[in-house]
């Protein structure tokens, strides 16, 4: 919260308080601003509110424990195929969410342990490849558990999964305030989704700043001299894994039961990249950092389908790139920049491991 | 005095290379103990060994009066014995405060639940792990970086960093590997101070170092490792003399085994 305070421009240096305030603020009103550019921008920023939850799980695997992770979109996989058996007709179980979601937040992280537990000894780019083998094979197995028997409804997917419905009330359900008042279902899910990413960011940046972030930051900057002091970096490493699992499986559950929907293409190698891109190009180890680069990223190929396509057609008359491949190129460029002007993000982390509050008396400050 | 660790016949190899062969040597509570011997002699082995970074082929170590795990650094170190290295490996992005609290990672048991809660626990050890790693760091005297990233402190500060975040651990035995390697004669003064102080309070000292000067004047008793054995053992006035180790040193006519 203070990271991203700080990240206001202008304000945030000068008035942190009231920088916070603004970004309390923008993330209250930010569906009523989208609404009046239509419906589609709000389901814009309910998606980017899904990925700052998965931004934030991946950054703490490899921003705060230093593990490069390429296959973490198969434990969000893992949460939405959860939600998918236990709340859908397609067992005929209809689960409450109370229980979906810690289930799927607990088989998420028991994925996190078994990728964890045959890659300790691996580092940098061997790790890399191995998540994403792992990645892949979810994936595939997703893709072909339908026969002998049928589980997981191969390349179709699972259909009308139940819509998210908290003490009886739907929110998948528009409110009727007035007659020509409605309160639509996608501003819900918004705030919704959006006390889970508080939630999420309240727990890691207190997780940050304790024994457990510290023993992180220092397994990632030299796992040898951790080992020496005394930190048990097996054990760490899995909670590492297991933990952003666990935020990788809820933002699954929550964007399953959102989407009504889940099929394996949504959870190709692609994904895990553009996770990925989100934490790098926002800042590695640094919670404001991906939160801005899951706003941007996420938000970026909807921007260039509503302004590529007409602005194509005003110029040379018919669509010369596709948005999607314009996408690519663009995403491509923008990390390439970012690697040669700003290596550490758009939010270098200046990340803190330790409260000095207790240390005032003896004139140590920030 | 009271014997803290024993080392008996300690082994290693790396493939054909004999790095250990038969070293047992015993240390006393409170004693500061030299390691020394000529370039690849095997000091810096055994302290792998000795801290668990290595298994050793044979031989065990028994710290007092239990045997240590081996292989097993965390639980080394749980049972009190911290090291330093030879090239400086410090938390490089850390800062010099965090770096010696991360050193008291292994006295602390706050849990994931706990930090969630931030319950009174939690708190009351973040506060205790931050005042007493800045004690430390005034205790060897850089307090005042106690904010700076640890990469940013110059040498000489890196040094005493490294020793702070030892002591984190709250040892019994501080193993030290050249801590002068690269110092001037004034730092190396000053670390020497350091060391005596810490013996003085209670911490006994394994000292690996080539500044003989510091060696001679520092430790209680030394032991010279040449070729992976253990050559000679004694007070430093004696070992100086002793014909092994000035062969050792000067590559006198004598044939070593190998």
């Amino acid at each position: 919260m203070n990271e991203l305070a700080l990240a206001v421009p202008w304000l945030g240096k000068r008035n942190p308080l009231a920088a916070r305030w603004v970004v309390v603020a923008i993330a209250l009103i930010a569906p009523l601003i989208a609404i009046s550019f239509g419906r589609t921008w709000v389901r814009v920023i309910d998606f980017a509110m899904l990925y700052i939850l998965l931004a934030l799980g991946l950054n703490l695997v490899v921003g705060f424990a230093g593990l490069l992770d390429l296959g973490y979109i198969a434990f969000y996989a893992v949460g939405a195929y959860t939600a998918a058996f236990l709340a859908s007709p397609h067992f005929d179980l209809h689960l409450p969410i109370y229980i979906v979601l810690p289930l799927a937040a607990c088989f998420a992280a028991m994925a996190g342990i078994t990728l964890g537990f045959p890659v300790l000894r691996l580092r940098g780019d061997y790790l890399a490849i191995v998540t994403l083998g792992f990645g892949e094979i979810v994936r595939i197995f997703m893709n072909n558990l339908n026969y002998p028997v049928n589980i997981t409804n191969g390349p179709q997917g699972i259909n009308s999964l139940d819509p998210v419905i908290l003490f009886g009330w739907d929110l998948s359900q528009n409110i009727q305030v007035t007659e020509d008042l409605s309160i639509n279902s996608l501003f819900l899910y918004y705030y919704l989704f959006l006390a889970c990413v508080a939630g999420a960011i309240l727990f890691i940046s207190r997780l940050q700043v304790s024994r457990v972030g510290r023993a992180w930051a220092a397994m990632r900057d030299d796992e040898l001299a951790a080992k020496a002091i005394g930190i048990n970096t097996r054990n760490l490493k899995l909670l590492a894994f297991s933990l952003g699992a666990t935020f990788g499986g809820v933002s699954g559950v929550l964007f399953g039961t959102f989407q009504g929907f889940v099929s394996p293409e949504s959870f190709s190698l692609m994904e895990s990249i553009a996770v990925l891109t989100m934490v790098v190009f926002g800042g590695m180890g640094n919670i404001a950092g991906a939160i801005v680069g899951a706003i941007v990223l996420s938000a970026l190929p909807e921007i260039l389908r509503h302004i590529a396509t007409p602005v194509q057609n005003a110029l040379f008359g018919h669509v010369i790139l596709d948005p999607e491949v314009l996408r690519m190129l663009l995403l491509s460029l923008a990390m390439i920049l970012m690697m040669l002007l700003r290596p550490e993000g758009l939010i270098p982390a200046a990340a803190r491991y330790s409260h000095l509050k207790h240390l005032k008396s003896k004139g140590v400050t920030q | 005095m009271i014997t803290l660790l024993e080392a008996r016949n300690i082994g290693k190899r790396f493939g054909g290379l004999q790095a250990l062969s038969d070293v047992s040597l015993t240390i006393r509570k409170g004693e500061v103990y030299g390691l020394i011997g000529p370039n690849g002699a095997g000091k810096t082995t055994f302290f792998n060994v000795l801290t668990g970074a290595y298994t050793p082929d044979g031989g065990e170590f028994t710290f007092n009066a239990t045997p240590l795990p081996s292989g097993k650094p965390h639980l080394v170190v749980a049972q009190g014995i911290a090291r330093t290295f030879q090239n400086i490996r410090l938390f490089r992005e850390l800062s010099a405060l965090e770096n010696v609290m991360a050193g008291h990672h292994i006295r602390t048991n706050a849990t994931i639940f706990g930090i969630l809660t931030q319950n009174k626990h939690t708190r009351e050890e973040e506060r205790l792990t931050t005042e007493r790693a800045y004690e430390l760091l005034k205790y060897v005297g850089i307090e005042r970086f106690a904010t700076a990233q640890a990469k940013n402190l110059s040498y000489g500060d890196q040094r005493r960093l490294e020793i702070a975040r030892a002591l984190a651990t709250e040892p019994q035995l501080l193993a030290l590997d050249e801590p002068a390697a690269g110092m001037n004669a004034t730092e190396t003064g000053q670390l020497k101070l350091l060391i005596e102080q810490i013996r003085s309070d209670g911490i006994t000292v394994l000292l690996i170092e080539h500044d003989v000067k510091l060696v001679m004047g520092l430790c209680d008793r030394v032991a010279v490792l040449d070729f992976g054995r253990k050559i000679a053992e004694d007070v430093p006035a004696e070992v100086q003399k002793n014909d092994a180790v000035i062969s050792a040193y000067l590559g006198g006519g004598q044939k070593h085994a190998h």
